[in-house]
């Protein structure tokens, strides 16, 4: 009992003596922010690269199984583009002194590391610059994506590449360096015009209806599947091949979007920046979560019966539509800006339907009106921001990427084609493009052994 | 001998079956097939767009009996695959010239 009690007050008064000495709350040095920003980078940059795969099956799913192995090799292959001509081309075009200019775009020069002075343990400058460059890259894939789904079925798998090419190289980084790469969209005579910068936190804009807008020209300029529209001009259902897959690229389009949302944060060096990232991740998926509740809904009422793929549609519309101010909404604000966007979906994707413009994955309700909502929106919640600002930029930004699309999309048509033959359409890509058959055991495949 | 085309409703293969193996048919060969009678299919939405399903699942069963065992056999079907809804299927005797069993060369009903 004696040595019990003498080790307990030789315990007690260690702990004192230690309480006395304590440090207060060490400050983050400088090279530790280096380290969470360049990880948020990173964390970030491979969860949105994730949302290549979401994109995969989603549009697998969307599509007949004739055509089902074509888009797998356009959505690898367009992710695959995105990430070289990103480097040899994009990013600088986007990020290089756009402030010396007008503000309209970059430099023309090949991306390159620079961490000299981090390495050195002399400077530490924010992040790591791969970090960044990374981040960005994946950014521009997902637009690129968008594309993919809208033109399915029918458009030509280089000429579709060809048009990869020029939108991960200039048009995305153009339009992206008035926003993000402090050009004309932040500058003080925008500011003087329309009383505040626009404000596109993750993209809605930038990259979500900046991709709608290059598919919503292509398109036009493709023309609908054959047998899409019946002689009396009306829709026809052309269901896809897979729900499961379709569904299993939704939920992880939604794992990927606390990285492209998330992350662009960009910085992790704080409390007041992981608190302000916990809050955007909650938010995004309370968005996403008002858009299917929303989407069944509106679906059930219209339709009597809950359409499967307007649910999954209407998750994406919400995420679309909070993409552009995902940190200032209270969680119930979010989830009522992502529910407008799962309601004007269930509405945009017949209509878009019935102007003859045959989006297979209803890519343009998604991504361009719900991502027009999605920045109108930002200043219902955000401070200082103006419905001018706002509208100066959609409408700035929608009509570049319009124009410089059809420009693209036009030349590639009258030189070497973007349309499959009547024939390889009907007999499908992956006979005409592939030579493959995506399931060969089941049904019409060719395998019996 | 006779070849009994049999067309019924997909959930109603396992009492088919157990009712021909109890009046010693052998064996029989199952398709999967679409089709449609008087039945009339039903409407189907996707994405806004409606449109009418005619073609509905079917299986085709055809059984090659010996000429005794045909009236036995129309009947042990159609009682068991009845459900007395519209699409319960249909029923058809044809000829059959010839029949060979592969594995041991037997001909006529013996290859039954």
């Amino acid at each position: 009992m004696k040595k019990k009690s003498t080790l307990l007050g030789a315990g007690v008064l260690a702990v004192a003596a230690g309480m006395l000495t304590t440090p207060a709350f060490a400050a983050v040095t400088e090279e530790s922010q280096y380290i969470f920003n360049s990880l948020l980078f990173l964390i970030g940059g491979f969860l949105v690269m994730w949302m290549a795969a979401g994109f995969t099956m989603l549009e697998v799913g969307l599509v007949r199984t004739k055509n089902v192995g074509t888009m797998c090799v356009k959505n690898i292959g367009l992710y695959s583009i995105a990430g070289l001509m990103y480097f040899l081309v994009g990013y600088q075009l986007m990020y290089s002194g756009v402030s010396d200019g007008m503000g309209l775009m970059g430099t023309f020069s090949i991306w390159g590391a620079d961490d000299a002075a981090a390495r050195a343990g002399t400077e530490f400058n924010g992040y790591a610059s791969t970090s960044d460059w990374f981040f960005q890259m994946v950014f521009v894939a997902t637009a690129a994506s968008i594309v993919s789904g809208t033109l399915a079925e029918r458009i030509k798998l280089f000429p579709f590449f060809a048009f990869v090419i020029v939108l991960t190289g200039f048009i995305y980084p153009i339009q992206g360096s008035w926003e993000w790469g402090g050009g004309w969209l932040n500058s003080d005579d925008f500011i003087a015009f329309t009383g505040s910068e626009f404000s596109d936190f993750a993209g809605s804009t930038l990259v979500h209806s900046a991709g709608g807008w290059a598919a919503l020209a292509g398109a036009l300029i493709l023309g609908p599947r054959i047998g899409k529209y019946n002689e009396k001009g009306q829709p026809m259902a052309i269901p896809g091949s897979s729900l499961p897959m379709a569904t299993l690229g939704t939920f992880i389009l939604w794992l990927g979007w606390f990285g492209f949302n998330g992350a662009s944060q960009l910085a992790m060096g704080s409390a007041a920046d992981i608190a302000d990232i916990s809050n955007i991740f909650a938010n995004t998926n309370a968005a996403a979560a008002g858009g299917v509740v929303a989407a069944v809904l509106v679906s059930k009422f219209m339709y009597k019966k809950i359409d499967l793929t307007m649910a999954l549609n209407g998750a994406l519309a919400g995420l679309v539509s909070i993409t552009a101010g995902p940190l200032d909404p209270t969680m119930g604000q979010a989830a009522l800006i992502g529910a407008v966007g799962g309601i004007i979906v269930v509405f945009a994707v017949p209509f878009i339907d019935r102007l003859k413009i045959d989006d297979v994955v209803g890519a343009i309700s998604v991504h361009l009106v719900a991502g027009i909502w999605g920045t109108m929106a930002v200043p219902l919640t955000s401070d200082g921001i103006t419905f001018l600002a706002q509208a100066t930029g959609v409408v700035s930004i929608g009509a570049f990427v319009l124009v410089a699309s059809s420009i693209v999309w036009f030349a590639l048509k009258y030189t070497i084609g973007i349309r499959m033959s009547a024939e390889d359409e009907i007999a499908g890509g992956d006979y005409a493009e592939l030579g493959m058959e995506a399931y060969p055991e089941f049904t019409k495949g060719s395998q019996i052994l | 001998m006779k070849l009994i085309t049999a067309i019924i409703k997909p959930s109603k293969l396992q009492d088919v079956r157990d009712a021909l193996s109890s009046i010693d048919v052998a064996g029989m060969t199952v398709t999967e097939v679409k089709g449609f009678g008087r039945q009339k299919g039903h409407t189907e939405i996707y994405r806004g767009a409606e449109y009418e399903v005619s073609m509905l699942p079917k299986l085709k069963l055809e059984m090659a009996v010996p000429t005794a065992l045909v009236e036995q056999a129309i009947e042990a079907v159609s009682t068991a695959a009845k459900t007395d809804n519209i699409g319960d299927g249909k029923i058809f005797v044809l000829p059959v010239e010839a029949a060979v069993r592969i594995r041991t060369g037997e001909t006529g009903e013996g290859a039954l």
